[in-house]
């Protein structure tokens, strides 16, 4: 492969690529990302591969593996083109049909379409599925019609142009300028101006400055960065390469979490071949621009998405992370005390699309204060799980009733958590605030890094509270005594509660030891982390009152606070419960209703799972 | 042991890299493992075992042949996957991050394996499951046994 050397030669490769596919026939796009895959995506390709080998067909077909296509709901996804046809839940036992009555015969396989709830009907195209009609997917959009492996497919999409503009059209100070303009904020948590952040680095005094994309995916419940870095890593590199030659950076460097092997693999291989065509390197594509970029794992420690705290780990030699006041802020003195800009995936996943279309282009989308579109992965007690992404703005109704499809098994909607486990919860009251980081951050919420999960009235706010707590005690690094001690302390208190021994006080004690953390910690994980109690002692109260005055989990959740019982009108004695109750604590004869012995049993759940006629009842 | 520490050679940021390529070779950082790199990188072994206690990715004791991840991010434990991590502990007789007498399974709770939208998830030997109940998950670890039996 001979490398590119100008952006003209670019142009010339990408009319090559695009030539040689319009000679293709059909694509059959089968999405391979993680939840995909988990469901069984692997074989349906292998599927479709042996019997389109098998039958030669007339027309050729194209077999697409391509990233997350984000409905991880309704996977193993595959997509038919010409068409858009979208295929639901496919085994590898459809890919025959598929073959014979979509490719060759021109006509859907109707079984395998998606069936909208509302009307019943099925939905034969993926633009008009509800999930993503309501979406503006103007970064995940690509995912689903790329194969990440193939640094070509990125370029027939358009990829690296915008790179080339930057480059050729554009001054560094006008880069910038230009992502000023646009509005885009950091989408890693802390909503940062972008613009200005890279402005700060520009200016920096210090020499050489350094670029370090954040995808240490941290937050439990996201995982769009993820998706982004599997599905699509040539965007995130062209990002970075703009980021780059704007503040003036030679070396960039990605940190991903371990936990992550194929965003690891594909973002390997996609440097690879980047360095290959030219991309990365010397003198990219003539200019005197030189930039390379350096893969390191991170160790699965959720405060090395804190910015001083990841220097530090990839320092390395210091061992732990160390977070440290500020300023300095790391735009001047970041990895080895130079000059350093941290921007998230998702926020250099926008770049490209920016610097191509123009900041008053993506300005016009969104709010007067946040701008552009928003991943989010909605999780949870929702019909449509997946990553969705939406305008600012667009309310939290609208993102779980309309693109979500509402609360499945006919269950009441409770609270949806937002921005991870240094967010907050936010009721039922709260539902048509729209998604914008200071509407959010009023609420007591965070847009964070756009974790969305959906509660219903089984879920125990109480108990969501200590569980988030659990995570950020664990996850606090130690080194504030407050973060430390405090959340411990916090986490006592909580635990107290839940087991049915909480007192009225606790909840003012938990009040006051949360404004110490905030007040008393160094990085963004002890000033938050107090978040989730804070809002659901704000909105959720009633159950911090009935677990404590009434010793009662009106969820039925906390498990010392709950008692299983038979409903013997519902009960069919089928005697599923008996045979798979782990201590004999259900029994009975034959054909009658079994008994429940409350000192045998554990409250384990088993029962509750299994039983398919809704007559375990919990109190 | 040799090839991984080369393979970083005269890279100071390489340290947390080759605890992983360790750690996945050896199933655990066996402390003479750790004694050699500290040698050959010049980092107090000090540094190496705050490294390696820190992280969650890192094993001080052996692993079992088989890893079962029982993921408890947020999605994931709204959906009960607490009560799927129980009965899998119950089954294996082991608390989480304990191993098997017999040296087959290792039980871990992970805090997000980012594929939310099938929780409750389990993932064993890195193959991921998802949309499990307890039943489900009981199975599933039966299945897994006769298979490897």
């Amino acid at each position: 492969m001979n490398t590119i050397k100008s952006p003209e030669e670019l142009e010339a490769k990408r009319e090559e690529i695009i030539a040689a596919r319009q000679r293709d026939g059909a694509a059959v796009a089968v999405c391979c990302g993680t939840g995909c895959s988990a469901s069984g995506a692997g074989s349906v390709v292998a599927a479709l591969q042996e019997y389109l080998a098998r039958w030669k067909l007339e027309v050729p077909v194209k077999t697409r593996i391509t990233g997350c296509h984000g409905f991880c709901e309704q996977g193993p996804l595959v997509v038919v083109e010409p068409g858009n046809i979208l295929y639901c839940r496919v085994k590898p036992e459809d890919v025959p049909e598929i073959v014979d009555t979509t490719l060759v015969g021109q006509e859907v396989v109707e079984r395998l379409l998606y069936i909208d709830p509302v009307s019943g009907k099925p939905v034969p195209t993926e633009a008009e599925v509800p999930f993503y009609r309501g979406q503006r997917r103007l970064t995940m959009g690509w995912n689903g019609r790329i194969n990440p492996d193939r640094i070509e497919d990125y370029l027939a999409v358009g990829g690296y142009r915008a790179l080339a503009k930057a480059l050729s059209e554009m001054s560094p100070e006008e880069v910038i300028d230009n992502i000023r303009e646009s509005g885009l904020r950091g989408r890693g948590g802390g909503g940062f101006p972008t613009g200005r952040k890279w402005k700060l680095c520009r200016q920096a005094t210090g020499e050489p400055k350094y670029l370090i994309c954040n995808a240490d995916e941290g937050d439990p419940g996201c995982f769009q960065d993820r998706s982004l870095l599997e599905g699509n890593p040539h965007l995130v590199l062209e990002g970075m390469s703009i980021a780059a030659y704007a503040i003036g950076a030679a070396q960039g460097y990605i940190y991903v979490r371990n936990e992550y092997p194929l965003a690891v693999k594909h973002a390997g291989m996609a440097l690879e071949q980047a360095r290959a065509w030219g991309l990365l390197g010397e003198n990219i594509l003539g200019s005197s621009f030189s930039f390379d970029i350096r893969l390191t794992r991170g160790g699965g420690a959720f405060v090395c998405g804190e910015e001083t705290a990841l220097i530090s780990s990839i320092e390395g030699l210091s061992g732990e992370p160390n977070p440290r006041p500020r300023p300095p802020y790391p735009v001047d003195k970041g990895l080895w005390g130079k000059p350093t800009l941290i921007n998230n995936v998702k926020t250099l996943a926008a770049v490209p699309m920016i610097t191509e279309r123009g900041g008053d282009w993506y300005q016009q989308i969104g709010t007067a204060t946040s701008k552009g579109t928003m991943i989010f992965s909605l999780t949870g007690k929702v019909n449509n799980t997946g990553l969705v992404e939406v305008p600012m703005g667009m309310t939290l109704r609208q993102v779980i009733y309309e693109i979500g499809g509402g609360i499945p098994g006919g269950k009441e909607f409770k609270a949806v958590q937002t921005g991870g486990p240094a967010g907050g919860c936010l009721p039922a009251s709260k539902l048509d605030l729209p998604l914008d980081y200071e509407k959010l951050t009023e609420a007591g919420s965070i847009m964070g890094s756009g974790g969305m999960i959906v509660m219903d009235n089984t879920t125990c706010m109480v108990d969501v509270a200590r569980y988030f707590l659990s995570f950020t005690v664990d996850e606090s690094c130690g080194k504030c005594t407050l973060c430390r001690e405090g959340g411990r302390q916090m986490m006592a208190y909580l635990m107290e509660i839940t087991a049915g021994r909480g007192k009225l006080e606790y909840l003012e004690r938990l009040r006051e030891l949360a404004a110490a953390m905030q007040a008393g910690s160094l990085c963004a994980l002890g000033r938050l982390a107090p978040n989730p109690v804070l809002t659901t002692l704000r909105y959720f109260k009633d159950e911090y009152l009935a677990h404590i005055e009434e010793r009662r989990c009106p969820a039925g959740v906390c498990r010392d606070l709950i008692t299983y019982s038979i409903d013997t009108e519902a009960c069919t004695a089928c005697g599923r419960c008996i045979r798979n109750c782990p201590t004999g604590a259900i029994s009975g004869p034959d054909k009658e209703v079994p008994l429940l012995d409350q000192e045998l049993c554990i409250r384990c759940g088993a029962c509750l799972d299994l039983c398919r006629f809704d007559a375990i009842v919990v109190q | 042991m040799e090839q991984i520490i080369d393979k970083y050679r005269g890279d100071s940021t390489a340290m947390i890299a080759i605890l992983h390529d360790l750690n996945a070779a050896f199933r655990y950082l066996p402390r003479e493992a750790l004694e050699i790199v500290s040698d050959r990188l010049s980092v107090p072994l000090s540094y190496l075992y705050s490294a390696a206690t820190f992280y969650r990715s890192f094993d001080l004791e052996p692993c079992g042949e088989h890893e079962i991840q029982v993921c408890l991010g947020t999605a994931c434990h709204v959906r009960g996957s607490e009560r799927i991590l129980d009965a899998l502990s119950r089954r294996l007789g082991i608390k989480p991050g304990e191993t098997t007498a017999d040296g087959k399974f290792t039980l871990k709770r992970v805090n997000c394996l980012g594929a939310c939208a099938l929780g409750p998830l389990v993932s064993i030997d890195q193959k991921h499951h998802g949309h499990l109940t307890i039943h489900q998950a009981e199975r599933l670890l039966e299945a897994y046994k006769d298979e490897h039996d």
